[in-house]
């Protein structure tokens, strides 16, 4: 885990300050709500349709069993008990009064967390694959450089006015698990001559222009990356729009300027830039990777019990199958934790579960715990001979559903219940398509699928990026739901086309019952994925199966 | 042809507690829709709003919200003021559960 410096213990601690100031003097009336607003945005505070969300960032996905209580604590006292993980690392509380919201940050300051930079046109919290450190197929830990980013973006005086938000997301593997192409920039770990670096893409994003990145560099050597990082900033602040709102995103600039245009401002200021860096950040660098330490993984434990456990336990073998991902240590598995119960609300967690959740990262994982964008959390690092009472510890609290990369571990933005932007709501549609196949006990037999919903054209449930993804719109009055097919989230991200005229709330779910039964029809065979499957013979089997009477008249 | 003035009522959200809250006829913030005035012509929903703002020390974000009569007062005009008057679907939170 990495352990904050006290500098940043004082910066937070002095924020948390400035804001319980801000508060009194709003409810005093010597700020008017104009200005008010400005202010509690930048301290991650929104009103919604019901109450204010305080949006708390978990800097690239990472956070340690105090921090986890502490978010238990926060849940039971200022809000109603449990806390929403969004596709952006971040934990939302839906029901925070003005006036107590101070206390949370001092709370939150307690532990060396903030809500500072979840909002306004800054760079935000940035994200990073949630398997960093741990996974088989990773070149190096990306959190250090994801550290490094956050320490060089926060209060950044050039880069707190920028034309709009800016994300950045990193992974370290060439297995793209962050969606870096759906990224301002995008950061993919790459090797060139046994040398780590990366491939960096920009001008990717989701909302009502969803891009993907374009790579602006194949291979930049990971010593270039706070100067490049900086370039490319820079050009933006030069060429991003300030006159349109929905024009001011860096995607915009690179679809309307071209990548070539925006690579030669990056390279000539990279240019001009790069022989001021002095090394400075190469050393904070190497202090930041010496404040991770790194887990003590045992050999010789052998993984006897884990074979004996799946061989006589067919739920855990079930779990075990879905939830577990391969580690760089062969005795030891990434174990992902669902969110996604069949019924519940995704990537909700109770206060009692998150706990639970860090009492068992410290039994059995390294005091290690991730939030992945997908809603779910991750013990990285578990040994292979422990999962057993681990997941029997889960089932105890309804974290133990086998449901990971299936049907029912869906994405899924608050939507109408909660967001006053929604044109629609998310959750229920997925509750829905969760339960109705469970009931069909087909989930299993349906393999790897990638649902993702949001409630407006904001697209903060990634429904481009879903295999099938669902866009909950408002046609007049009535709530309507809009069909995509064909996205992809990883390296190979692509956006995905939209199929046909949109369903009613009680047309959506039989339709994706249809579209999915065809997919069991027309596969190969069970190896063939939907995506793989959709790739092969294009949207036209699918969008008969979506619009039978169609195809009839 | 102008089109047919829709009814609203006036809305806003508690500075406090971020909670929903309507304008009545008696110059008062309320939590209850049904409470709530009414209005359905065009001119007095100009008169209300700038007297709603006048009154706004502890309301943001005041606005015209859809809304049709009902029998027991006003209803909501849209799903988003169904939501905003009961509270999410996922949970029995909010006003539906202050109700009770
Ligand atoms: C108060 C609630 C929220 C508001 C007001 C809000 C607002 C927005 C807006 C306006 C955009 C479009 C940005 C653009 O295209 O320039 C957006 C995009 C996005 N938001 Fe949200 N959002 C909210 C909640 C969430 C939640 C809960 C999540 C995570 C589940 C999230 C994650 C994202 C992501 C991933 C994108 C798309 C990526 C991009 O292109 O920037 N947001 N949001
Ligand atoms: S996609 Fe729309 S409805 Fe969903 S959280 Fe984002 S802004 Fe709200």
């Amino acid at each position: 885990m990495y352990h904050h410096s006290e500098f940043d213990r004082a910066f937070v601690v002095d924020r948390a300050q400035r804001f319980r100031d801000q508060v009194n003097r709003r409810i005093s009336g010597a700020l008017t709500e104009e200005e008010f607003r400005p202010l509690r945005l930048m301290n991650g505070v929104y009103l919604q349709l019901h109450a204010y969300m305080l949006r708390v960032a978990i800097p690239y996905g990472s956070i340690n069993p105090d921090q986890l209580r502490q978010l238990a604590l926060i849940a039971d006292r200022w809000d109603k008990g449990y806390g929403h993980f969004t596709t952006r690392q971040n934990i939302q509380f839906n029901w925070p009064k003005l006036v107590d919201i101070p206390d949370m940050l001092d709370a939150l300051a307690a532990v060396g967390m903030h809500a500072i930079q979840t909002s306004g046109n800054t760079i935000r919290n940035v994200t990073a694959d949630h398997f960093a450190g741990a996974s088989a197929d990773e070149i190096a830990d990306p959190r250090p450089y994801a550290e490094l980013i956050r320490q060089w973006s926060t209060d950044h005086p050039e880069f707190q006015f920028l034309p709009r938000k800016f994300k950045i997301a990193i992974s370290g593997s060439p297995n793209d698990r962050a969606v870096v192409k759906s990224h301002d920039i995008g950061l993919r770990m790459i090797e060139q001559d046994g040398q780590p670096g990366f491939e960096v893409s920009v001008g990717g994003g989701l909302g009502r222009t969803p891009l993907v990145g374009q790579v602006i560099r194949d291979f930049l050597p990971a010593t270039d990356l706070l100067p490049y990082l900086e370039s490319i900033l820079s050009a933006y602040n030069t060429v991003g729009r300030r006159d349109n709102k929905y024009k001011a995103r860096l995607k915009i600039a690179v679809l309307e300027l071209g990548i070539d245009h925006i690579r030669d401002l990056t390279e000539a200021r990279f240019a001009e830039i790069r022989p001021q860096f002095d090394g400075t950040d190469q050393q904070i660098l190497a202090q930041i990777a010496a404040q991770f330490s790194a887990p003590t993984l045992v050999d010789g434990r052998g993984t006897a019990e884990y074979d004996a456990a799946r061989a006589a336990d067919p739920v855990f073998r079930s779990w075990s199958d879905t939830n577990l991902h391969a580690h760089r240590h062969p005795d030891y598995a990434i174990a992902t934790i669902s969110l996604k119960k069949h019924g519940s609300t995704p990537g909700d967690a109770s206060s009692a579960q998150m706990r639970l959740i860090a009492d068992l990262a410290e039994r059995f994982g390294q005091g290690d715990i991730r939030i992945s964008h997908e809603q779910n959390v991750v013990l990285p690092h578990v040994h292979k001979a422990d999962l057993a009472a681990l997941h029997a510890a889960l089932r105890e609290a309804d974290l133990a559903t086998a449901n990971l990369g299936l049907i029912s571990d869906i994405i899924a933005c608050p939507g109408l219940d909660y967001c006053a932007l929604a044109t629609a709501r998310s959750i229920p549609i997925a509750q829905q398509i969760a339960t109705r196949f469970d009931e069909l006990k087909l989930e299993h037999e349906i393999g790897e699928m990638k649902i993702k919903i949001s409630g407006c054209i904001n697209a903060c449930g990634h429904h481009h990026v879903g295999h099938i993804g669902i866009l909950g719109l408002d046609r007049a009055g009535v709530e309507n739901y809009q069909v995509t097919l064909g996205g992809d989230a990883t390296e190979t991200m692509a956006v995905g086309e939209r199929a046909g005229p949109g369903f009613s709330k009680d047309e959506i779910i039989p339709a994706i019952e249809r579209l999915v039964g065809a997919y069991l029809d027309i596969r190969e065979d069970a190896s063939e994925t939907f995506i793989e499957a959709y790739r092969r013979l294009g949207p036209d089997p699918f969008k008969a199966a979506l619009y039978p009477q169609k195809e009839a008249a | 042809m102008a089109r047919a003035f829709e009814p609203v009522v006036i809305s806003a959200n508690d500075l406090f507690d971020g909670r929903v809250i309507y304008l009545s006829g008696k110059d008062e913030w309320v939590s209850q829709l049904q409470q709530a005035q009414l209005i359905t012509d065009e001119g007095q929903a100009k008169d209300r709003m700038a007297q709603a703002l006048a009154l706004s020390d502890r309301a943001v974000g005041v606005f015209l919200a859809p809304a049709k009569a009902g029998p027991n007062g006003p209803e909501p005009g849209h799903p988003r003021e169904a939501f905003r008057a009961q509270g999410p679907s996922n949970y029995f939170h909010g006003k539906q559960a202050e109700d009770a």
